[in-house]
Order: structure tokens, then sequence, then C-alpha cells
């Protein structure tokens, strides 16, 4: 039961996007999509798992001065393999994320995560853990990702849902939008919060 | 493309956090004060033309000879956060005041996505030492005015009420939204 906490943690109560409000780049970058969203969600969830699960492996090995430099370069190893293995199985997303998968790197998510949970707690916990904030991660964009392509291009996952000659809110797919978004679905985030206390 | 059109595209059209979504933990975490603002880009126009210098070599003279580009990551990542080691050091030093306001903020510029970001866009535009500096230097100064700009109209919003739902990350945000929507007015100044 307890352990299965560390995953629920990051769906709701902790969630990395509508809560810590970290990651914020790719939040706002690549969700002019819900495809987007799925993608840059794994790829994320992929290197949190894993770094999590060797800073927590690791952790009496590494030295308290250098740990932040040590958890880079775990972390880096990582976004290294995803970025191989997306740009061999998945051009297409590869091409739209763009340089956000390099960027995975200083996603504060994962370093926050490393810092303040896989350092200090036993390997299982830390999957979880990283598995539960991946997914948190994963659902917020997505959901990110599928208003703005309904306002902004008339569609979900690409398929059309509003009628042929329906004019779309095209701001919502350009830079403006995403903040708007971001903004309102915080500040609706929050009002569930007080009210469910959850 | 000359240079003039570098620091137009870089400083305004395609301002890195209004319109690349780059550096967004810093532009909500620092932008209360106009003062501190200040510091902070200072520090990451620093940062920025110097990491951009660096990384340019290890690109072309290091990565690109010996076949291992896919390194790249790793080792811009690891200048970077040497860089700002460097920059912690100097400030503490030279002007413990601004390092007392900047806080927790310097040592996060290595998780400023910006500045690794840039690097890595500015070895794939190919452009050469100068144009990679003088990119990196004039998208800083974008991110700089960017800060800046928002912490006036944060620090004027103190005083207005607003609803107390949108208080903290929501109205910062819908106020970034509306100035990167002014910001779009200057696309189409440069080809």
């Amino acid at each position: 039961m307890s352990s299965l906490k560390y995953f629920t943690n990051g769906l709701l109560k902790e969630n990395p996007t509508f809560v810590l409000v970290l990651g914020t780049c790719p939040t706002l970058a690549v969700t002019t999509a819900a495809f987007n969203g799925i993608g840059m969600g794994l790829a994320t969830t992929f290197v949190l798992v894993f770094s999590n699960m060797f800073i927590a492996l690791l952790k009496n090995y590494i030295p308290d001065k250098v740990r932040i430099a040590a958890f880079i370069v775990i972390i880096a190893t990582f976004v290294t393999i995803v970025d191989l293995l997306m740009k061999a199985f998945v051009p297409d997303i590869y091409k739209t994320l763009g340089i956000f998968i390099p960027l995975i790197v200083v996603n504060c998510i994962i370093l926050g995560r490393a810092e303040a949970f896989a350092q200090k707690n036993e390997v299982k916990s830390s999957i979880l853990d990283g598995l539960g904030m991946g997914i948190g991660f994963t659902l917020a964009i997505t959901l990110m990702g599928s208003i703005r392509e309904i306002l902004g291009s008339g569609s979900i996952f690409n398929i059309p849902i509003l009628a042929e000659n329906t004019k779309t809110i095209l701001l919502f797919i350009l830079p403006p939008g995403a903040f708007f978004t971001f903004g309102y679905m915080i500040a609706i985030f929050n009002r569930f919060k007080a009210k469910y206390k959850f | 493309m000359d240079l003039i059109n570098i620091i137009i595209l870089a400083l305004i059209v395609n301002n890195v956090v209004l319109a690349q979504f780059l550096g967004i933990c810093p532009f909500l975490g620092v932008s209360n004060k106009v003062s501190t603002s200040i510091g902070m880009g200072a520090a990451v126009v620093f940062v920025m033309a110097l990491a951009n210098f660096v990384t340019y070599f290890i690109q072309f003279y290091i990565l690109v000879p010996l076949h291992i580009e896919f390194m790249q990551t790793i080792s811009f990542i690891f200048v970077i956060a040497f860089l700002v080691q460097v920059v912690e050091i100097i400030l503490k030093k030279a002007a413990p005041a601004l390092y007392q306001a900047l806080g927790i903020y310097l040592p996060l510029i290595t998780t400023n996505c910006a500045v690794l970001g840039i690097a890595i866009l500015a070895v794939q535009k190919n452009y050469n030492l100068i144009q990679s500096v003088v990119y990196a230097s004039s998208i800083a100064v974008g991110f700089t005015l960017a800060l800046i700009l928002m912490a006036g109209i944060r620090e004027q919003l103190e005083l207005t009420g607003y609803p107390k739902g949108m208080k903290g990350f929501p109205i910062s945000l819908v106020t970034a939204g509306l100035l990167s929507l002014a910001f779009m007015g200057f696309s189409g100044l440069v080809k």
C-alpha cells in the first residue's frame, strides 16, 4: 500500500506540472498538439525512471560535494540514449520536438526528483516515484496539448472533430496561447485542489 | 545572413522567452523586482556569450574530428555547469550584494535551458564563431529585456486587485501571454 503511494503522489497531489510548476519550458513549447505531449511525456518518463533508479543505486558512492555534477552526467547519459532511440524509431516526432529532446537534460523535474527523492530513498520507491512523476507530467502536457489542438486547429490526436468550415482560434497554437492555457489550467487545478482537498 | 539580421531576429522577433519558450523557470522566478532582473540578466548575458564561445571550439575541434557528435549534450552541459561555477565565484568576491540578491537562482543558470538550448541551436544553424557569440549575446539581452518588462508589470500588479484564484503563477503566465502577443507584432520585421 505504502509503495503505491509513491506512485500516485506524482499523479495529483504533487503533479509536477500543475502543482510543483516544474519543467515549464517543454510544457509551453511542445503542447501545440496532443500527440507531441505524449511523445515528450514518455521520453521524459523514460529518463526520469532510469535516472532515479541509477541515482538511488549509486547514492552511497557519490560524494556529497560533487553530487549535482554526478546527477547531471547520469541524466545526460539517458537523455542521449532517448535522443538516439527516437531519432532511429520515431523520426517524425523527433523532428517536431526538435531541440527539446536534448533539453530534457535541464528539465528541472528530473534534477528536482534526484535531489529531493532519489538520493534519499531506496531503489524500488525511487523507480515508482519516477514513474508517477513521469506519468503525471505526461497526462498534464497531453491535456494541455489536447486543449490547444481543439481550440487552435479543431482536431484532437490529428482527428478533426469540428465541422469543415468552423473557424478555429489560431492564437491557441501560437506562443501566447501556450501561456494563457497554462495559466488558466493552474488556476483551475488550484480551485479543484482547494475544493476536494486531495 | 549578416550580423544585424541575427541581432534583430534574436533580440525581438524570436524572443527567447516569449517566442521560443527557453528559460521560463528564471523568467517566472526572478521577475519580481526590476533590480534583481537586471542582475540576473547580466549574469545570463555573460554566461551565454562565454558558453557559446567555448562550445564552438568543443564542437568543431573535439567532437567533429573524433566523430563523437552524440556526446554533444553531455559535454555542453558540463562546460556550462563549469562556467556557472566560475561566474558564481567571481560574483561572490566582486559583488557580494548582487550575489545575495540572486541567491538560489545563480546555480540554477546551469539548468536554465536557454543556455544549453542556444549553444545547440547555434551549432545546428552552422554559425561561425563570431556569429555564434553575437547570436548568444543578443538572445541573452532579449531574455533580460523580457525579464525587466515582466518585473515592471509585476511590480504594478502587486498594487492592483485581481481574482484571488489567479494569484501566483496563473496571473504571471497570463501576463506573459499578453507580452508574447505584443512581441508577435514584430514578426516580419526581418526576412
